[in-house]
């Protein structure tokens, strides 16, 4: 008995010892973990970051940013600007205006509006605003609202193709996106390569999803948490966030998600609302913010890069928050009920609106007024730090820390909430990217439980690698997959804009005949 | 005077009392009833993408519940009596949903039951005899 005990106290004093090792080593092996993450980041995904990101020769503008602001403006003017000439209607559409009572318990307008918004709103409109103020100045906010505007437009195209090619199937589910209108669009119209189109939509999509929709969201809400809790590895963030991911999509929690769906548009209001407040406290500044961001939109106030800088950076970061001409929207706008899809792109192009030019302006106006932007007092420009490559910014922060400085110069309490916003926003996010990711995974692989659950676990692990790894090679490599969407969408796009002209003319035609009843 | 009764129906035993006091009624009268089921529903709600991609198909499956499970065991009983009855399933807010159907289908009057909550929890999350005593076209009964 007393050797078993003597054994008993030498393992346990083992384990002990082993414990105390693992306590003393687990930061020092967690911090080397992240450090590979990037490095390996930063290896793998360097040359095609610096492809999509290549500047057009001779200039320092590149040609992935010119080749979203060109579709917009293209689908603007062969619209006839949709989007200022049709936004009352948008409205009333979504008000159920044109909706038909007997259709009553099928998706709505407003339910897709808000599906597709909770996919795009979050990040985007808190991290990536600070992120291209901080890089582009002031002037960056108007370029995003620009972007915003004309985007619109792409949006009001990609939604409208969206329904019309959807897939219904006999059980009832449909499924819906550019993968669907490359196929039978460019049938339609006896153009050859829809396949290849959609098989590549799909590569970026799926990769898209683990960049943009995935790890940038996992990056930045981890950065927020830390910045709320203290500095701790960023894997912890990833495992927790995977693990509730996993709980809900392979799982099958769907409470968790029903749950989120419906905090989140309070949170997004709750945000519009709590920065008015802020503009109404400093509403002395506004004239001066406005401003700013005027001055700086064309000379750039000091910073470097002047107005290229903050032109690029403004469309950079209006396309990632908006999702314009990237595709994305007409997979969450195709479950619809409508027997007119152009209806959904009406419905579809408030989206950049609500996204960009509301609530990244009043996130955009709060950092500029809130001064967390260092001056120089003799010059009256913004002090550039070379080193970081950005403005220099209050405690030389960036990114989501930046926006949450902003808000606490006027609410010192805000960055608690906001890190809750930013990790339900992040969650939201992430649930609807996994969605999208998956719906092009099933359209390459073929639907079934087993291939499902690959994606779904492979998604899960990316939320780990992207809350590990660094702020930059992340939000280069997420944007670069994103952008690639757009590359093969836009083109798509081009080559069926004239079937949603025509669906368009014939809609505005019957509407005015009075064909197209208002029900309410 | 011949009237047409429009019937709230989910068939808890409320809804069955008000059932029965309806037919009695127009059954004296001659007249007839509407039988409507409302499912709450909102077009304002918030939805994830899977929920929208399977709203048609839980639509229709709800429909066909609604159709066994609610209107197939009234059937036989309503089989049995000299009473015109015309069933309706829909979606919407209940008490507006029914002031429609009542405007819709002419009727003179509208029968529902009454769930019997607290004072407390109609308060807070409303009721829909009392809504509907508020906002009913037509004469409204509410059969306790």
């Amino acid at each position: 008995m007393r050797f078993v005990r003597k054994d008993n106290s030498m393992i346990f004093r083992l384990c002990a010892a082993l414990a105390a090792y693992f306590a003393a080593a687990l930061p020092a092996a967690a911090q080397g973990l992240d450090q590979a993450i990037n490095q390996a980041f930063a290896d793998y995904t360097g040359w095609y970051v610096s492809l999509i990101f290549a500047p057009i020769p001779g200039t320092n503008f590149s040609w992935i940013a010119m080749w979203l602001v060109v579709a917009a403006l293209i689908f603007t003017f062969y619209f006839g600007f949709i989007q200022f000439k049709g936004f009352v209607h948008s409205i009333k559409l979504v008000k159920g205006d044109y909706s038909d009572p007997n259709d009553a318990g099928e998706v709505s307008h407003f339910q897709a509006l808000a599906t597709a918004l909770s996919g795009t709103v979050g990040l985007g409109n808190i991290a990536g605003v600070a992120v291209a103020v901080g890089i582009g100045g002031p002037g960056a906010t108007f370029w995003m609202v620009i972007a915003g505007l004309f985007g619109m437009a792409t949006k009001f195209t990609e939604c409208t193709l969206g329904v019309k090619y959807r897939n219904e199937y006999p059980d009832g589910t449909v499924s819906g996106g550019p993968m669907y209108y490359m196929v039978k669009g460019f049938a339609e119209r006896g153009l050859k390569g829809g396949g290849i189109f959609a098989v590549l939509f799909c590569i970026f999509t799926i990769l898209g999803a683990l960049g943009g929709g995935n790890m940038f969201q996992a990056n930045q809400a981890h950065a927020q948490l830390a910045g709320v809790i203290g500095d701790y590895p960023g894997w912890i963030t990833g495992v927790i966030l995977a693990g509730i991911t996993f709980a809900v999509i392979v799982g099958g929690l769907k409470s968790i998600a029903r749950v989120t769906e419906k905090v989140v548009p309070f949170m997004g209001i709750f945000y519009v609302v709590v920065s008015l407040l802020i503009l109404i406290m400093n509403y002395d500044m506004i004239g001066w913010a406005f401003g700013q961001i005027f001055v700086g939109a064309f000379t750039g106030l000091g910073v470097v890069g002047g107005f290229t800088g903050a032109l690029i950076q403004g469309f950079r970061r209006a396309a990632f928050s908006n999702e314009a001409g990237i595709g994305s929207a007409a997979i969450a706008h195709s479950a619809v009920r409508t027997k007119e899809p152009v209806t959904e792109g009406y419905v579809a192009l408030l989206e950049p609106f609500i996204d960009t030019v509301v609530i990244c302006t009043m996130t955009a106006l709060v950092i500029v007024i809130s001064g967390v932007l260092n001056v120089d007092p003799e010059t009256g420009l913004y002090i550039w730090n070379a080193e970081a490559g950005r403005i220099s910014t209050e405690g030389e922060v960036v990114g989501v820390a930046l926006t949450s400085a902003a808000y606490a110069r006027a609410l010192p309490w805000f960055p608690v909430l906001l890190a809750v916003a930013v990790v339900l926003f992040a969650f939201s996010t992430m649930i609807s990217w996994s969605y999208y990711g998956l719906k092009a995974w099933t359209y390459l692989f073929g639907e079934g439980k087993a291939k499902e659950t690959v994606f779904k676990v492979i998604f899960c692990v990316f939320i780990v690698i992207g809350a590990a790894a660094n702020l930059g090679p992340v939000i280069d490599f997420s944007d670069a997959m994103l952008f690639s969407m757009a590359i093969v969408n836009i083109i798509a796009l081009y080559l069926l804009m004239p079937i949603v002209k025509r669906e368009l003319g014939s809609y505005v035609s019957r509407l005015k005949s009075g064909e197209i009843k208002k029900f309410n | 005077m011949s009237g047409k009764f429009v019937v709230g129906y989910d068939d808890s035993s409320p809804a069955r009392r008000a059932l029965d006091f309806a037919l009695d009624k127009a059954a004296r009268q001659g007249g007839s009833i509407v039988l409507a089921h409302v499912m709450e529903w909102s077009p304002y709600t918030f939805l994830t993408p899977e929920e929208l991609e399977e709203r048609h198909a839980r639509r229709k499956q709800e429909i066909a519940r609604a159709e066994t499970a609610i209107m197939g065991p009234v059937k036989d009983k309503l089989a049995k009596v000299d009473v015109p009855v015309e069933t309706i399933i829909t979606y919407g807010h209940i008490a507006e949903k029914l002031c429609e159907i009542a405007k819709q289908t002419g009727a003179t009057q509208m029968v529902i039951g009454r769930d019997g909550n607290s004072a407390l929890v109609s308060r807070v999350f409303g009721s829909t005899a009392g809504t509907l005593v508020q906002i009913a076209p037509v004469p409204c009964t509410i059969v306790p």
